[in-house]
C-alpha cells in the first residue's frame, strides 16, 4: 500500500488514492517511525516497506536455522497491536466510568480520556518505548476528523436548529472571528512587551494560535447539565456552537497559514485581506453547498436500495466521506460540507432505509466518532508526558486570561444584540451557562499539534499552551459546571418534600408537559410552512422510496408485541383485578400512625416508580445512546389506558352490541365525515370486549381504540388485522387484546417510518369500516404528530381525503 | 356555551402575537377543519398519549360535558399557564376578576385534575386514581393504598378523609406554582 505524503506544513492537498477509513490502520504501518516525531520525514516510507519484507526475506535467507517453535515477532504487529490496546483501554475505562453511576454527571467523560491518554503517555515515557506513530495532519484531517464532524451533524435535532439558525450563526460564526482575533491580537499586545522574551512570535503567529484555541468542544459537557433541564433554545446554542466551530476555526486556520506561507508580514495588503474575507465566505458557502449537494444524492440512492439493504449504511458513510473529500479537493471546508450533508441525508435517508439499517448506522458513527475521539486524546496524553514542552509563564497565564476574557465579551456582546431579534431572549443566566461552557477539546489540540515547525520556531510553547488551556478548561470547567448551573437554577432543593408535595408536584410537571404538547412547537410558520410545502411536493417524491414493503416489518411488530403482550399479563398487569374500582365501602377511615421509616419507605417507593415527565429537549449524549426506559414507561401508560377504556366499556356505556350480522355495523359508523361527534362517551366506546368475542363483529370499533392510544405503527397493523377480523367470528381474542401495544421501541427512530400508504385491502373494507378510515387517516396523522418532526401533516390528511369523500 | 367572561379578560391577557400562534395551532389540531376541536383532535396528539394524565388534560378542555372546544375556550385552558406577570399585583382593581393566571387559578387547575366529580374535594378514592394513574406497575395495590392514606392524612385538617381546596392550597404553600405551572412560550 503505498501513499506518498506530502510535507508536513502544505495545508494544500496531497495527493491520495482514496479508500476506506478502515485502511489508514494500513497506513500506519507505513509510516510508522522510529522515534515520537512530530514531523514527517520521506524515509519513513522506504523503512516500512521494507520491513514487511524483512520478515519474510528472513525466512527465505536463512535456510539452515533450526525451525524454532515458539517465537515472538513484536515489531510486525506493533502498530496495529498498540493502537487496538489503546482504544480497549480508554472503553474500559469508559465502562468503568459508568458503573459509578454519578460519574458522569459530575464530569464530563472527556476528563475521563484525557486522563487514560496521560495514563498511556506516562507509560510510554515511562519505559521509554518507542512511540507508535504519532498524528500527523494526513491522518488527522483525513481520518480522524470526519468522524467526529459526521456524529455531530448526524444527531443534530433539526426542528430546534432551523427554528434557531439565525442566533446560531451569528453566534457561532461571529464567536469564533471574535475570539479568534480578540485573543490573537491581545498576545501580540503580550507579546510586543521585551520583558517575556516573547518579542519573535509575530501577528500573523499570534492569530493563527488565536484561532486554533478559540476552537470549543462544549457538547462534551452537556452530559453534566442535562438533568437540570436546560431549556431548548440554549442546548441548541451550545450544539450549533459545537457544530459549526470546529469548521470555521479550520477554515480560519487554513487561511492564516495561506497567509503565513504567502507572505511576508509587511507585504500583506488591506486586499489580500479582502481577498481573505472573501475567501472565507466563500469556503464557509461552498463547502455547505457541496454538502447538499451530497446528501441528496445519497438520499436519492438509498431510495432503490431496498432489496440490497446490506449496503445501505455503506453508502451513507461513503456519500458523507466523499463530501468531505470533494469539498477538500476544492479548498473548501470539509467539515461543513460533511455537517451539511449529514443534515440533509438524514431526513430522507431514515424514511428509506430498513431498520437494521438505521440502527447500524446511528452505532456504527457514534463508534467511529468515540474511537476518532479516544484516539487524539490519547495522542494528547502521550504529547503531554514527554519533553518536548516548552514552558513560558506570561504566555500561558495570559492565553488563559484572554481566553475567558474574550469569551465572555463575546458572548454578552453578541446575545445582547441577537437578543433584540429573538421572540424569547436569552436571560443572563443563559448567558453565564454558555460563556462557561467554553470548553476545549480535542480540536484545538490537533490544530496546534499540526502547526508546521518550519514556520513557527516556537511551536511547542504553543503546544504546551494549549494543552494547559485544556486541560484547565475540561478539568475544571467542566467539573463546576454542574454545580453551577444546579445553583443558577435556584432549585429549592435538599429539602424533604412531604408526599404530598413529591406526589403534587409531579401532577404539575406531567400537566405542565401535556399543555406543552398542546401548544405544539411554535416556530416560524411561513417559512417552516413554505419548506414543508416545497419538501411534500417535490422532495419527498423524487427522495422517498413508494410502496414501502411492510410485510416483514408488521410480522416483526406483531411478534414483538405478541411477546411483550404474553409478558404483561403474566406479570399480572393486564389483570383486571389490578384496575377493578375499590369498594368505597371498605376503609373509610383509617388514620393510622406511621412511623417515620414508613414515611420513609413511602417516598422511596414514589420517587422510584412515579413515571418520569417526557422530556421536551433531547437528551443527547456524546458517547452514547439514548437509554430506551421511557419506552417502557411509555407502554405501560398505554396499556393502562386501554384496560380502563375496555373497563369503562364494561359498564354498560356502549352502545347496544350483538346486532346481527347483517346490519354490517352501519350504525356504529354513526359519525362520517364532518359530522359532530355524538356524546362523548360514544367515542370512548370503543373496545371490544375479548370475551364478548363472538357476540362483536366490530373491528371498527377497533380502529378507534387505535386512534385512541396514539400508537405508532398501528395502522399498518390494523391493515394486518382487518382480514383476521373479518374472518369467522371466533375472534383471535390475542390479536385484539394485544395489538395496541405500543411500538415505542425505537420509536424515535421508528417514528419516521415511511408514509402510509392506503393499501388496496383498506379500501376493500372500507364500505363497512367507515369510521375505520377516518381512524386511520387519525392514527397516521398521531403517527405523523408524534414523531414530533415537521412531517407534513397535510400530506396524510390529502392521502385520505379521496378516500373519505367517496362517501 | 362560553361562559359569560368579559373578553377582555381573554384578549387582554394574551399578546396579539401569542394569540395569533395560539389560531395557528388550533387550526393545525382542527384536522377536519370543523372549526373547533373534538376530543379525538387532541386525543392525536401522540405525545400526550403517553403523559399518564392525558385524559384528564383533554377532560379540562372539555368543562361540563362539552363535546366541542372552540377557540376561546381553547384559549382559557391554555391562560391557565401563562406566566404571571411581574407587575405589583397591588394595583390591579380588586374589583376585577382574578385573572386567569394567578396562583390561585393555577392551583383550582390542577386542583379540579384529580377531583373529577367536582365536589370540591379531593377524596381518597380520587388520590387513589390520580396514583395509580402516576405510578409504575411494580407498585401493589397495598402500597398505594397506604400512599394515599397518607397523602390524604397530611393534608387534611378537619379531619374528613378528604382534601377541600383550602386544604390543597395550604398544603403547596411553599412551592413555586408559578414556576412551575407556567409555560414560558405563552407569555
Amino acid at each position: 500500500m503505498t501513499y506518498r505524503v506530502g510535507e508536513a506544513h502544505s495545508m494544500g492537498f496531497q495527493v491520495f488514492v482514496p479508500f476506506s477509513p478502515w485502511s489508514w490502520l494500513l497506513l500506519l504501518v507505513a509510516l510508522k517511525c522510529p522515534e515520537a516525531s512530530s514531523d514527517l520525514n520521506e524515509s519513513t516510507n522506504s523503512t516500512a516497506q521494507r520491513e514487511p519484507n524483512v520478515r519474510f526475506a528472513a525466512a527465505g535467507s536463512e535456510p539452515d536455522e533450526k525451525i524454532s517453535v515458539f517465537a515472538l515477532d513484536y515489531d510486525y504487529v506493533q502498530i496495529p497491536y498498540e493502537v487496538t490496546l489503546w482504544i480497549l483501554l480508554a472503553s474500559l475505562a469508559k465502562i468503568g466510568f459508568h458503573l459509578y453511576h454519578r460519574l458522569p454527571g459530575l464530569m464530563p467523560e472527556s476528563c475521563l480520556l484525557i486522563i487514560v491518554g496521560a495514563l498511556v503517555g506516562a507509560i510510554i515515557f515511562g519505559t521509554d518505548h518507542k512511540s507508535p506513530p504519532v498524528m500527523d495532519s494526513s491522518i488527522y484531517f483525513l481520518y480522524l476528523l470526519p468522524p467526529i464532524v459526521l456524529e455531530g451533524g448526524y444527531f443534530m435535532p433539526t426542528r430546534p436548529f432551523f427554528e434557531n439558525i439565525g442566533s446560531i450563526l451569528w453566534w457561532a460564526g461571529l464567536g469564533a472571528l471574535i475570539n479568534a482575533f480578540g485573543i490573537g491580537l491581545s498576545l501580540y499586545l503580550i507579546c510586543q512587551i521585551k520583558a517575556f522574551g516573547l518579542s519573535d512570535v509575530n501577528l500573523l503567529q499570534n492569530l493563527l494560535f488565536g484561532s486554533l484555541i478559540s476552537a470549543v468542544d462544549p457538547v462534551a459537557v452537556l452530559a453534566v447539565f442535562e438533568e437540570a433541564r436546560v431549556n431548548e433554545p440554549l442546548y441548541m446554542m451550545i450544539f450549533g456552537e459545537a457544530l459549526l466551530n470546529d469548521g470555521i476555526s479550520v477554515v480560519l486556520y487554513n487561511i492564516l497559514i495561506a497567509f503565513t506561507k504567502m507572505h511576508k508580514f509587511e507585504d500583506i495588503e488591506p486586499v489580500d485581506i479582502l481577498a481573505g474575507c472573501a475567501r472565507f465566505v466563500i469556503v464557509g458557502v461552498g463547502g455547505v453547498f457541496f454538502g447538499v449537494i451530497f446528501g441528496f444524492i445519497s438520499a436519492f440512492i438509498t431510495r432503490f436500495t431496498q432489496n440490497i439493504s446490506a449496503i445501505e449504511p455503506l453508502i451513507v458513510f461513503m456519500f458523507s466521506y466523499l463530501s468531505y473529500l470533494a469539498a477538500e479537493t476544492l479548498y473548501l471546508s470539509g467539515i461543513l460540507a460533511i455537517t451539511a450533508c449529514a443534515v440533509t441525508m438524514k431526513k430522507y435517508v431514515e424514511e428509506n432505509v430498513s431498520q437494521t439499517s438505521y440502527t447500524t448506522i446511528k452505532y456504527f458513527m457514534k463508534m467511529l466518532s468515540s474511537v476518532s475521539e479516544t484516539l487524539i486524546f490519547i495522542f494528547m496524553g502521550v504529547s503531554t508526558v514527554g519533553k518536548n514542552h516548552e514552558w513560558n509563564w506570561a504566555f500561558i497565564c495570559f492565553t488563559l486570561v484572554f481566553c475567558q476574557i474574550w469569551r465572555a465579551i463575546s458572548v454578552f456582546a453578541l446575545f445582547y444584540v441577537s437578543n433584540q431579534f429573538r421572540t424569547f431572549p436569552f436571560s443572563i443566566k443563559d448567558q453565564c451557562i454558555i460563556f462557561y461552557s467554553g470548553v476545549r477539546g480535542a480540536g484545538s489540540f490537533s490544530l496546534a499539534f499540526l502547526l508546521p515547525l518550519s514556520l513557527f520556531p516556537r511551536k511547542k510553547m504553543f503546544v504546551t499552551a494549549t494543552l494547559v488551556v485544556i486541560y484547565f478548561t475540561v478539568f475544571i470547567q467542566g467539573i463546576t459546571i454542574g454545580p453551577l448551573v444546579r445553583y443558577l437554577d435556584v432549585k429549592k432543593t435538599n429539602k424533604k418534600e412531604s408526599i404530598n408535595e413529591e406526589l403534587h408536584i409531579r401532577l404539575m410537571d406531567h400537566l405542565k408537559a401535556g399543555i406543552e404538547d398542546v401548544c405544539g412547537h411554535w416556530s416560524h410558520y411561513q417559512v417552516r410552512d413554505k419548506f414543508k410545502k416545497f419538501d411534500h411536493r417535490y422532495l419527498r417524491k423524487i427522495l422517498i422510496r413508494k410502496n414501502q414493503p411492510k410485510s416483514s416489518i408488521v410480522s416483526l411488530y406483531k411478534k414483538l408485541e405478541m411477546k411483550q403482550a404474553i409478558e404483561m399479563v403474566e406479570t399480572g398487569i393486564l389483570s383486571t383485578a389490578a384496575f377493578s374500582v375499590p369498594c368505597q365501602a371498605q376503609r373509610i377511615h383509617r388514620i393510622k400512625r406511621l412511623s417515620p421509616e414508613d414515611v420513609e419507605s413511602m417516598r422511596d417507593i414514589l420517587t422510584r416508580n412515579m413515571y418520569q415527565v417526557r422530556q421536551r429537549t433531547l437528551s443527547y449524549n456524546k458517547y452514547n445512546l439514548k437509554p430506551q426506559t421511557s419506552e417502557k414507561q411509555a407502554k405501560e401508560i398505554l396499556i393502562r389506558r386501554q384496560n380502563t377504556l375496555r373497563e369503562s366499556m364494561r359498564k354498560g356505556h356502549s352502545l347496544p352490541w350483538g346486532k346481527p350480522a347483517g346490519t354490517k355495523n352501519i350504525r356504529y359508523l354513526s359519525f362520517p365525515y364532518g359530522r359532530p361527534q355524538p356524546a362523548g362517551r360514544d367515542t370512548r366506546v370503543a373496545e371490544l370486549t375479548d370475551n364478548d368475542s363472538s357476540d362483536s363483529e366490530l373491528p371498527s370499533i377497533m380502529f378507534k381504540a387505535h386512534s385512541r392510544a396514539g400508537i405508532l405503527q398501528e395502522s399498518r397493523l390494523t391493515q394486518e388485522i382487518i382480514p383476521m377480523k373479518s374472518l369467522p367470528r371466533g375472534g383471535k381474542p390475542s390479536h385484539f387484546g394485544y395489538q395496541r401495544n405500543t411500538s415505542q421501541e425505537e420509536h424515535d427512530g421508528r417514528g419516521r417510518r415511511g408514509a402510509l400508504r392506503p393499501k388496496p385491502l383498506f379500501h376493500a373494507v372500507d364500505e363497512e369500516f367507515e369510521s375505520g378510515e377516518e381512524s386511520g387517516e387519525e392514527t397516521s396523522a398521531i403517527r405523523s404528530r408524534w414523531s414530533g418532526e415537521h412531517r407534513p401533516t397535510r400530506q396524510h390528511h390529502r392521502s385520505h381525503s379521496p378516500l373519505l369523500q367517496r362517501k | 356555551m362560553i361562559r359569560s367572561e368579559p373578553p377582555a379578560l381573554l384578549t387582554g391577557s394574551f399578546s396579539q402575537a401569542s394569540l395569533l400562534r395560539l389560531y395557528h395551532r388550533f387550526r393545525a389540531l382542527d384536522r377536519n377543519k370543523k372549526g373547533y376541536l373534538s376530543r379525538m383532535d387532541l386525543q392525536q396528539i401522540g405525545a400526550l398519549a403517553v403523559n399518564p394524565l392525558g385524559e384528564r388534560i383533554i377532560d379540562s378542555f372539555f368543562p361540563d360535558g362539552n363535546l366541542r372546544l372552540d377557540f376561546p375556550g381553547f384559549v382559557r385552558v391554555l391562560a391557565h399557564f401563562r406566566p404571571i406577570d411581574d407587575e405589583d399585583p397591588g394595583i390591579r382593581d380588586p374589583k376585577e376578576p382574578e385573572p386567569l393566571n394567578s396562583r390561585m387559578n393555577k392551583l383550582r387547575f390542577a386542583f379540579q385534575l384529580y377531583d373529577l366529580d367536582r365536589d370540591g374535594k379531593i377524596s381518597r378514592h380520587e388520590m387513589l386514581q390520580v396514583l395509580r394513574l402516576m405510578v409504575g406497575v411494580q407498585v401493589t395495590e397495598e402500597q398505594l393504598e397506604s400512599i394515599a392514606d397518607r397523602t390524604v392524612q397530611e393534608a387534611d385538617e378537619d379531619g374528613d378523609g378528604a382534601v377541600s381546596f383550602l386544604e390543597f392550597t395550604k398544603s403547596l404553600e411553599k412551592m413555586d406554582i408559578e414556576q412551575k405551572m407556567s409555560i414560558r412560550i405563552l407569555k
